[in-house]
């Protein structure tokens, strides 16, 4: 089941993507409707980060094309942020908590132009958003995982963008963080922009979404969450794995998906 | 004044080498610099064939163009041929660098080039090569004008391109996502580093370039967690090492460029042996984060 909307801010049409010859993504068509918050799930392998990754055209793509907000990528570049993995980098670069925040202010400079005090308002503003101000000097090496990821989110943040890709912002992260990130993520939302979130969890994921796309390769499915976080749906998107997705089934009835929190 | 102008000329060339050398490191790319200090051999010396003589210019052009043939045969292999990283460098600069070697043996009538100069320079002979006015007035060793050219183009580079060499050192997918790219800015660095290996070559050779391009910036990541420290801390030592080295060549009467390198080594042990925050002996403890 794959949902279609009108006015998408993301339209992905019949996007390939391989890598050495290998087709991790397949096909894949879909849009995106503004203002929700997005999860993108699935199994490992399913190309979850790549397709992320091919929508910000990160990637070579084999075929397809991709349109944020109506136009090529390249023109809304200024609008899109982007939190990676935090596994990405070496965090024993040389750098302080705010030097990494600071960072989300480069996109919009542009050349040769050096952060202002509005620049640096803003980043110390976003440190406060994710309870971090207290280590705005703080060597980036002395962060625990959590800490790290709020580091991230921060500097997305403080690039003060329309759409926002994640990728995997919840993992290894400690039950503090990960509420204090989803609290954020819905501030956000109400605030009309866009979060796509890659996410492995199916259990929270009923609970933080209201847009879900089912990926294995292809596109098994796209649309609101409780249209598509169905046992059958997620059967063709894990295939076999029937005690995982027994536990998951049976999770799903108890909880009768409870309408969101406000 | 002779050892006015050699430690000049050294400290010219540790401080591009330093600055361009803490990018390198953090990129986890220092063989790459490495690499590109022996592969701009071919250009030096097809260079010369050309214009037959040993003026700056062409050879900056020449060496430019190869290193930068070079950062990019490094990346074609090893995207495309899917040879692991370190064995491509391997390949790709041996292979250049035997060409150079081969231009100068059987252009060896022609060219005024011998594979010792090429590899280990001769820093003592700086001052001999004057830059002599038609009027008659000498302005110094044309080798410290061409370095001091050079220095000042790589710092206005770092100083003008600092926040995006800084972001893409860092977190080179995040500057993609938002429109900073990558890949010039890789081959700007590269460039860069091409210019420095070159001007530097008759100085203080290809070799002791790399020592240049590695130990200080590796010693200053040892002192310091601040990326505007290391680039300065960089610097400094390279600066000591030249001054150092020198008087160390003249106590020992040796290579002035294997006494400049060696003090780089010195002073990297101490730093690894001493440093407040990462040396062996006097490592702080580290901070614990407080759990809540």
């Amino acid at each position: 089941m794959i949902l279609q909307v009108e006015n998408p801010v993301v339209e992905v049409h019949d996007l390939t993507v391989s890598y050495d010859r290998k087709p991790v993504l397949w096909g894949i068509d879909l849009t995106l409707p503004a203002g929700a918050l997005v999860g993108v799930i699935g199994p490992n392998g399913a190309g979850k980060s790549t397709l992320i990754k091919a929508m910000m055209d990160l990637l070579p793509v084999g075929s397809g094309y991709v349109r944020i907000f109506d136009k090529p990528i390249d023109e809304v570049r200024n609008r899109i942020s982007y939190v990676p993995q935090r596994e990405s980098v070496d965090w024993d670069f040389p750098a302080s908590v705010f030097d990494v925040v600071l960072m989300g202010s480069y996109g919009k400079l542009g050349l040769f132009k050096r952060p202002r005090k509005a620049d640096k308002d803003a980043a110390m503003e976003a440190l406060q958003k994710v309870g971090m101000q207290a280590y705005a000097d703080r060597q980036i090496s002395q962060l625990s995982g959590g800490q790290q990821q709020r580091v991230f989110l921060a500097r997305a943040l403080a690039q003060n963008a329309d759409i926002y890709f994640m990728d995997e912002p919840f993992a290894g992260v400690d039950i503090a963080t990960e509420t204090a990130i989803i609290e954020l993520l819905r501030t956000m939302r109400e605030q009309g922009k866009t979060v796509i979130v890659v996410h492995h969890d199916l259990q929270s994921a009923t609970e933080y979404f209201d847009w879900v796309v089912l990926l294995n390769m292809r596109l098994v499915a796209s649309g609101p969450t409780e249209q598509i976080l169905t046992q059958e749906l997620l059967e063709q998107t894990y295939g076999g794995k029937l005690t995982v997705l027994t536990k998951v089934g049976e999770l799903l009835r108890k909880q009768e998906f409870p309408s969101r929190e406000a | 004044m002779n050892a006015f102008w050699i430690i000049l000329t050294g400290s010219l060339v540790a401080t591009c080498c330093s600055l361009l050398g803490c990018y390198l490191i953090l990129r986890r790319m220092a063989m790459v610099g490495d690499a590109i200090s022996h592969a701009v051999l071919p250009g030096i010396v097809i260079a010369f064939l050309f214009t037959g003589s040993r003026d700056s210019v062409p050879m900056l052009i020449g060496a430019g163009l190869l290193g930068v043939l070079t950062t990019f045969l490094i990346e074609f292999f090893h995207r495309y041929a899917r040879v692991q990283a370190d064995a491509s460098i391997g390949v790709t600069f041996t292979w250049l660098f035997a060409i150079g070697i081969i231009l100068i043996s059987v252009f060896a009538g022609q060219v005024d080039l011998d594979q010792d100069c090429v590899l280990y320079g001769e820093i003592a002979y700086v001052p001999l090569d004057l830059w002599i006015t038609e009027g008659g007035l000498s302005l110094g060793p044309g080798t410290v004008w061409t370095l001091g050219f050079v220095t000042i183009l790589i710092i206005l580079f770092i100083t003008f391109g600092y926040k995006e060499l800084f972001l893409t050192a860092f977190d080179p997918a995040f500057a993609a996502a938002i429109g900073i790219s990558t890949t010039a800015w890789y081959y700007s660095l590269m460039t860069a580093v091409s210019l420095t290996t070159v001007a530097s070559f008759e100085s203080v050779g290809a070799i002791l370039v790399v020592a240049l391009l590695v130990a200080p910036p590796a010693t200053a990541y040892l002192l310091t967690d601040k990326f505007k420290s290391m680039l300065l801390i960089s610097v400094l030592a390279g600066i000591i090492a030249s001054v150092a080295g020198y008087y160390l060549a003249v106590w020992i009467d040796g290579s002035i460029a294997g006494a400049i390198a060696t003090v780089t080594g010195i002073e990297f042990t101490l730093a690894f042996l001493f440093s407040p925050t990462r040396g062996i002996l006097l490592k702080r403890k580290q901070l614990q984060p407080v759990q809540h």
